[in-house]
């Protein structure tokens, strides 16, 4: 009796699945990224101190949210691929570091657009910054140390290794703003400070962005699984034609 | 622990015999606290308020140029596979190599610190933190260096892969260094920024063989 991860581990069964299922997790990610965006731009107030500008949010948690949640991910694969030995493991994990990079990158970005109108300054080396500099440093290193071995398995665990270590950065993410006082604001942790007319679009982009990584994680998931595919089948042709060539057909002998 | 106690003097001696690696950690350690007045301008007061700051960067980047050390060499010659197949733990083979880069590159380069602090006018009253804390945040240096070197040991271009996994990794304990550093001087004392600073390095001692080790395995599969 398999459990459901060792069938979905099981290659061409996440192939069917995710065939099926893709279309609709990209589907409502776009309709409720369009619903999420017509209630920031149409709906939502602006607000009383910050203008316009507060419309930055809406990009920026979700992008920081999601900085975090990928890295999470990444780790569990790792974990997963170390332990389990799936070899899907290895490819979540590959897939998720780039798409992880990109919205860290959208998150720092988005915050030193805000940073400049509110504080000032488009970059404060205070401890939440500074923690998610680390977070998308640890990102270029994975993806640098996976290009840079040539044989794929070792590379796989070898990454893996290098994102178990570096898993005590998300706990210093999350309590940067608790343990020292700095300019970044705490979490509102969605709750009672922050008013519903602004917490509901919020709450919509983070599910939107949500289902958007989902939906990019998981093509470049089956992008991955085609392109090894796709090794193998070449590696297997140029050993049949070199196992042709090599025998000496029998109207020379 | 007899296994553990002959491979760590013989990482010691030949660390010793071989003067040129570290002697070129010195030389860097050196050239780097002296450029920086140079870009900075001459300005004392200036130097002597950063001076732990750039003491401790120098040290960071002196450390880094000598981690490739910590298991190439046994990995050129196949004395790395000896040490695996051995009856010594390949966690307890990391542990000591780590710690022989300490006792060899570490703790030389934080008692030639103050050495260099004159030429930054480091105020002579934080001499004694500066070398405790460097002595305290050394042994993370080398022992999340240690996972570095085995991760990059077959890498491509390894010495830059290496300075692009470890850096991040050191942020810590540079943050907490300097921190103690300039809390000493303040009213609080040096208390709770040291301790960290302890924690991290003490943490990095356990956990990094293990991690160096795991890496190891997997390439000599």
């Amino acid at each position: 009796m398999q459990t459901i991860t060792q069938k979905l581990a099981n290659p061409t069964r996440f192939m069917q699945l995710s065939g099926i299922v893709l279309p609709w997790i990209a589907g409502a990610a776009a309709a409720i990224l369009c619903y999420g965006l017509f209630l920031v731009f149409a709906v939502a107030p602006i607000d009383y101190q910050q203008g316009e500008t507060v419309k930055i949010m809406y990009i920026h948690v979700p992008s920081a949210w999601l900085a975090m949640m990928a890295y999470g991910l990444v780790a569990l694969s790792s974990f997963g691929l170390l332990v389990f030995r799936h070899p899907l493991a290895d490819v979540s994990a590959k897939a998720a570091v780039p798409i992880g990079a990109a919205f860290t990158f959208l998150a720092l970005f988005t915050g030193s657009l805000w940073g400049k109108p509110m504080w000032g300054t488009y970059w404060v080396w205070d401890a939440r910054l500074t923690s998610v500099l680390i977070l998308f440093f640890l990102y270029l290193g994975l993806m640098a140390l996976r290009s840079s071995l040539d044989d794929e398995s070792t590379a796989a665990k070898l990454t893996a290794v290098l994102a178990l270590v570096g898993v005590a950065i998300l706990p210093i993410i999350k309590f940067s703003v608790d343990w020292w006082n700095t300019l970044h604001q705490p979490s509102t942790g969605l709750t009672s400070t922050i008013d519903p007319s602004m917490r509901i679009p919020l709450l919509i982009m983070a599910l939107g962005f949500t289902l958007l990584f989902f939906a990019m994680h998981m093509k470049a998931m089956r992008n991955e699984v085609l392109r090894r595919r796709v090794k193998a089948l070449r590696l297997s042709d140029i050993a049949r034609r070199d196992g042709r060539t090599s025998q000496p057909t029998p109207a020379a002998g | 622990m007899k296994a553990f106690l002959s491979l760590l003097t013989r990482d010691l001696r030949l660390a010793a015999r071989d003067g040129g690696a570290l002697g070129t950690a010195f030389g860097f350690f050196l050239i780097v606290v002296a450029l920086m007045p140079l870009g900075l301008g001459p300005d004392l007061n200036l130097l002597s308020r950063i001076a732990a700051g750039i003491l401790w960067i120098a040290l960071l980047l002196a450390a880094l140029l000598s981690l490739g050390r910590i298991f190439e060499t046994d990995h050129d010659d196949g004395t790395l596979e000896v040490l695996a197949t051995g009856p010594l733990p390949l966690e307890l083979v990391t542990t000591a190599k780590a710690l022989a880069h300490w006792i060899s590159t570490g703790i030389p380069l934080a008692l030639l610190a103050p050495l260099l602090g004159i030429l930054l006018n480091l105020e002579l009253k934080a001499y004694p933190v500066l070398i405790a804390t460097m002595l305290a945040g050394t042994p993370a240096v080398s022992f999340l260096g240690a996972i570095g070197a085995a991760l990059t040991l077959k890498a491509r271009r390894g010495g830059l892969l290496l300075a692009l996994v470890v850096l991040p990794l050191y942020v810590p304990t540079l943050i907490f260094g300097i921190a103690a550093v300039s809390a000493a001087a303040g009213p609080d004392g040096l208390t709770a920024s040291f301790l960290i600073l302890s924690a991290i390095s003490l943490a990095a001692v356990a956990l990094g063989p293990w991690a160096a080790a795991a890496a190891l395995r997997i390439q000599m599969q």
